[in-house]
Formats: C-alpha cells, sequence, structure tokens
C-alpha cells in the first residue's frame, strides 16, 4: 500500500531509505534543473574535482526545461522530461552525493542499481502537468551555463511539489511493478 | 485568382499557436476525461485528474500546457487559384510561428542537431517550422496544425515489412514499438499509423494521423476494425498513465493506408502525447 510523505531537501540516507516504489512525496524547500548538455558540464566538473554550482550532498536534480517567465512570474511551465537521456550521467551525481532526481520514464540498470548503492531516489513527476508544476515553484534563479537557454541550471524553491517514487533505494521498480498488474498476456 | 494578404496568414498562424499553447482542445479533453472514468488503477487515475486539473490551469491563467511546446508541425493545402500577396505562403507561416511562440512565452526547442545550439539570433524562436505543403483545387489555405513534443516522437519508429507478414505483422510492429516505448512518451497516447505508400510516405501518413480528432472513426471500415483492434491489443500492455499501470494507455489509433509497391508493405508509427495540442482553419 503506497504511503504519503512530506519531505524538505536536502534529503539524507534516512530520508530516502523510508521510501518505497509506488509511494507519494511532496516535496518542499531547494532543487536544482539540470538537463542533457548541462549534466555533461557537471558530471565533468565531479570527475575533475572543479568547483561545483551548488552543494550536491543531498540535493535533488530536476530534469527540466520550463518555458520563458512571463513577466512578474518566477518560472513558465515546468514538468518533468525524459530522463534516460541523462542515464549516463545520473550515477555519478549519486556517487557525489546528489540524492534524487525528478523525471519521467524509464531509467536503465546503472541507474537503478547506482540508487540502492548511494540511497537514492528516482521520483516521478505528471509529465505534461507543465501549469500545475510551475505554480509549485515559489522562485528561480539561474546559477550556471545561461548560454543553455532552457537547459541553464537554476535553483528552484518548491513547495509541496508532488511526485512518485519510481525507483528506490532497494532496487524495485514502479513501472515494472505497476505494468505487472495490468497486463494482459495472451 | 484570389489573393491573400501575406499578414493575414501572418496573423492567423501566430493565433493558433497562442491558443494551442494554452488550450487543450475539446476531443483530447473529452478522451482523457473518459479514460479517467473508466481507468481501474487507482494510480493512473490520480495522474489522469492532475492531466485534467493542469489543463484547466493552463486554460484559466494562458500558462502552457507543458514546457515541451513542441516543433510547429503544419499540413497545408493550397488552392490553386489562390494566391498570397506580398511574400511566399512558407514564409508567413514562419513569420506567425515566431510570432506566436514569442507573445505566448512558449519555448523554442529547436537546435542544431550536433552542436545543440539554440540561438535567438540563428534559429531561436522555434524556426524553421515543419512544414507539409500540398496543392488542391479552390481558392482557400487550409492549415491543420500541432505543436509535436520530443518525447513522444522519440519513440516513434518506421520500417518495411515483406507483404506477407499482412495485417498481423502490422499489429505485432504496432504493439511492440508501443510496449517498448512504455512510460517515455507521456500516455495515455494517440498512436498514429502509417501503411503502404514509400518509406517517408508512411512516415508522413503516421504524423498526418494525429491530426485527426480523437473519437472519429476512420471512413475505411476495414481500417476501422484495425484501428480497433490495435487499441485492444494496445491496452492490454498494461502500461498505464504514465506508465504507472493500467488499463488506458491510448486514447485512440488512427490509421492512414496508402497503396504501396507489390514488394513491400512499410509501416510507420508516430507517437502523440496526452497533451494533443493540434487545431485546424481554413484562410
Amino acid at each position: 500500500m503506497s504511503k504519503t510523505y512530506y519531505l524538505s531537501t536536502p534529503l539524507t540516507s534516512e530520508d530516502t531509505k523510508q521510501l518505497r516504489s509506488g509511494d507519494i512525496v511532496y516535496l518542499s524547500g531547494v532543487i536544482y534543473t539540470a538537463r542533457d548538455a548541462a549534466h555533461k558540464r557537471l558530471v565533468e566538473l565531479l570527475e575533475s574535482g572543479a568547483k561545483f554550482p551548488f552543494p550536491i550532498e543531498g540535493s535533488i536534480v530536476y530534469f527540466v526545461g520550463p518555458t520563458p517567465p512571463k513577466p512578474n512570474e518566477p518560472i513558465g511551465s515546468a514538468g518533468p522530461t525524459t530522463s534516460y537521456r541523462m542515464d549516463s550521467y545520473s550515477p555519478t551525481m549519486l556517487k557525489f552525493g546528489s540524492k534524487g532526481m525528478i523525471g519521467k520514464g524509464k531509467r536503465n540498470a546503472d541507474v537503478i542499481n547506482a540508487c540502492k548503492e548511494y540511497d537514492g531516489i528516482y521520483f516521478g513527476a505528471t509529465g505534461g502537468a507543465g501549469a500545475l508544476l510551475g505554480k509549485r515553484i515559489k522562485s528561480a534563479e539561474i546559477i550556471a551555463y545561461p548560454e543553455l537557454g532552457p537547459e541553464a541550471v537554476r535553483r528552484l524553491e518548491v513547495e509541496n511539489f508532488p511526485v512518485t517514487v519510481i525507483n528506490d533505494t532497494y532496487g524495485a521498480d514502479y513501472y515494472q511493478m505497476g505494468r505487472e498488474q495490468y497486463e494482459v498476456k495472451d | 485568382m484570389r489573393e491573400i494578404e501575406f499578414d493575414e496568414v501572418v496573423k492567423a498562424v501566430r493565433n493558433i499557436i497562442v491558443h494551442c499553447g494554452t488550450d487543450l482542445p475539446q476531443d483530447a479533453y473529452d478522451a482523457l476525461s473518459k479514460a479517467m472514468e473508466e481507468e481501474k488503477s487507482e494510480v493512473s487515475r490520480e495522474v489522469l485528474r492532475q492531466i485534467l486539473e493542469n489543463a484547466d490551469i493552463a486554460k484559466s491563467e494562458k500558462r502552457p500546457l507543458c514546457q515541451d511546446t513542441g516543433l510547429a508541425v503544419f499540413f497545408v493545402k493550397v488552392g490553386d487559384e489562390v494566391k498570397v500577396k506580398g511574400g511566399l505562403l512558407r514564409d508567413a507561416i514562419n513569420e506567425g510561428t515566431k510570432q506566436g511562440y514569442t507573445d505566448a512565452y512558449l519555448r523554442a526547442s529547436t537546435c542544431e542537431p550536433f552542436s545543440r545550439a539554440n540561438l535567438k539570433d540563428k534559429i531561436g524562436y522555434n524556426l524553421p517550422a515543419i512544414i507539409h505543403f500540398d496543392i488542391v483545387a479552390g481558392d482557400k489555405i487550409d492549415i491543420e496544425y500541432a505543436a509535436k513534443g520530443g518525447g513522444s516522437e522519440n519513440v516513434s519508429r518506421a520500417t518495411v515489412l515483406p507483404p506477407a507478414a499482412g495485417k498481423e505483422g502490422v499489429l505485432k510492429y504496432v504493439k511492440e514499438v508501443i510496449s517498448q516505448a512504455g512510460p517515455n512518451p507521456c500516455p495515455p497516447i494517440t498512436v498514429g499509423v502509417g501503411i503502404g505508400g514509400t518509406f517517408e510516405k508512411a512516415a508522413i501518413s503516421s504524423k498526418h494521423a494525429l491530426f485527426r480528432e480523437l473519437g472519429s472513426v476512420n471512413p475505411d471500415p476495414e481500417m476501422a476494425e484495425l484501428e480497433a483492434l490495435m487499441m485492444i491489443e494496445i491496452n492490454k500492455l498494461g502500461i498505464g498513465a504514465m506508465g504507472m499501470g493500467g488499463i488506458k494507455t491510448a486514447l485512440g489509433v488512427h490509421i492512414e493506408a496508402n497503396p504501396c509497391h507489390i514488394a513491400s508493405l512499410p509501416v510507420s508509427v508516430n507517437v502523440q502525447c496526452h497533451s494533443s495540442r493540434h487545431t485546424h482553419i481554413v484562410i
């Protein structure tokens, strides 16, 4: 039976280890955005030991490229992008202390194993609910790579941001669990 | 020869882009509402509830439905007795696209294929639009438009089957593509299937099939029957809304079939996410 949690960032291993695939989580606090191009650069920074643009310990990274904000609004529409494109980078992010990712769609075995090894969580947010999710973001500030436009790294303050645990720290995959329950085999 | 002012086309295109960015078409809204009523999985129902709430917020507050505001895709039928005065029709559609994406604060998602550069002075403003032209009789310009997102485009596939594969082979291929896609294209999806023609004709037909109204019936009874069968088979996959598991993976399956070479059976599958932003105008 799925449970509901209200968690504040940064997350600790204690926070992540209580979660199970299928649980609903409302996240509040600071999260950071990064997509394909930014991940490539961030992972290079970690591997070379260079200065990182945000505190990685306990951080949550949101895979999103928002629409431009209207005047006097912090951000435009901001739903998740498809996560597999970050599969080659996510294990390194988790290894250096990040505790979670928000996206949509399947992750590969390397990411699922890294979640187990480093107490990380892969959260799914509802794709195509950009207007609804954008309203849960209270402030947004570009902190790295402004030249990447929608792909720049942003620091977001979120309030009760709704996500579902897809991959937990025990190797479970909610996409597989949900599908098995409803698949009709001939 | 009827003449239409260049600026009239620009304005019309700009307006449909602005409208589609924030207002989910009624056919998609109705199909999602019906799916929510019928879905057995509680988690998928909650996802569908969020999707419908998102559509309500987007419409009332004029916020983009999704941050992926797509590439602008057009199917344009130009009458042989109409002429655009003061410029080229293609330029007018591109200018309307630029204005629509800018005025409605939509994301410019176009970039160079390898450098991935997205530069305002170069190909920003989401240009160039993807435009498929056809010439028909009459003095009207008929424009079908869709904002096509990347997540659903990425799972789309095309192949050429041997003719002996037949309907069963096509059905198997379509089911495999959707099974492999799983949660990635933001289900519940619309599945566009192009059958026959040549390799590229099948692909373009599968794209155009997505522009058809959800809930409409294929006028060809043979294809209508195949669509219904594909719908049942796809929904047996159990993928559900956003892949959370459930009985509603597809909102609709739309087939466009064409005559093909005696040696070939081309088939293309183009997928549209649940945020099916499309419209149709005649100028």
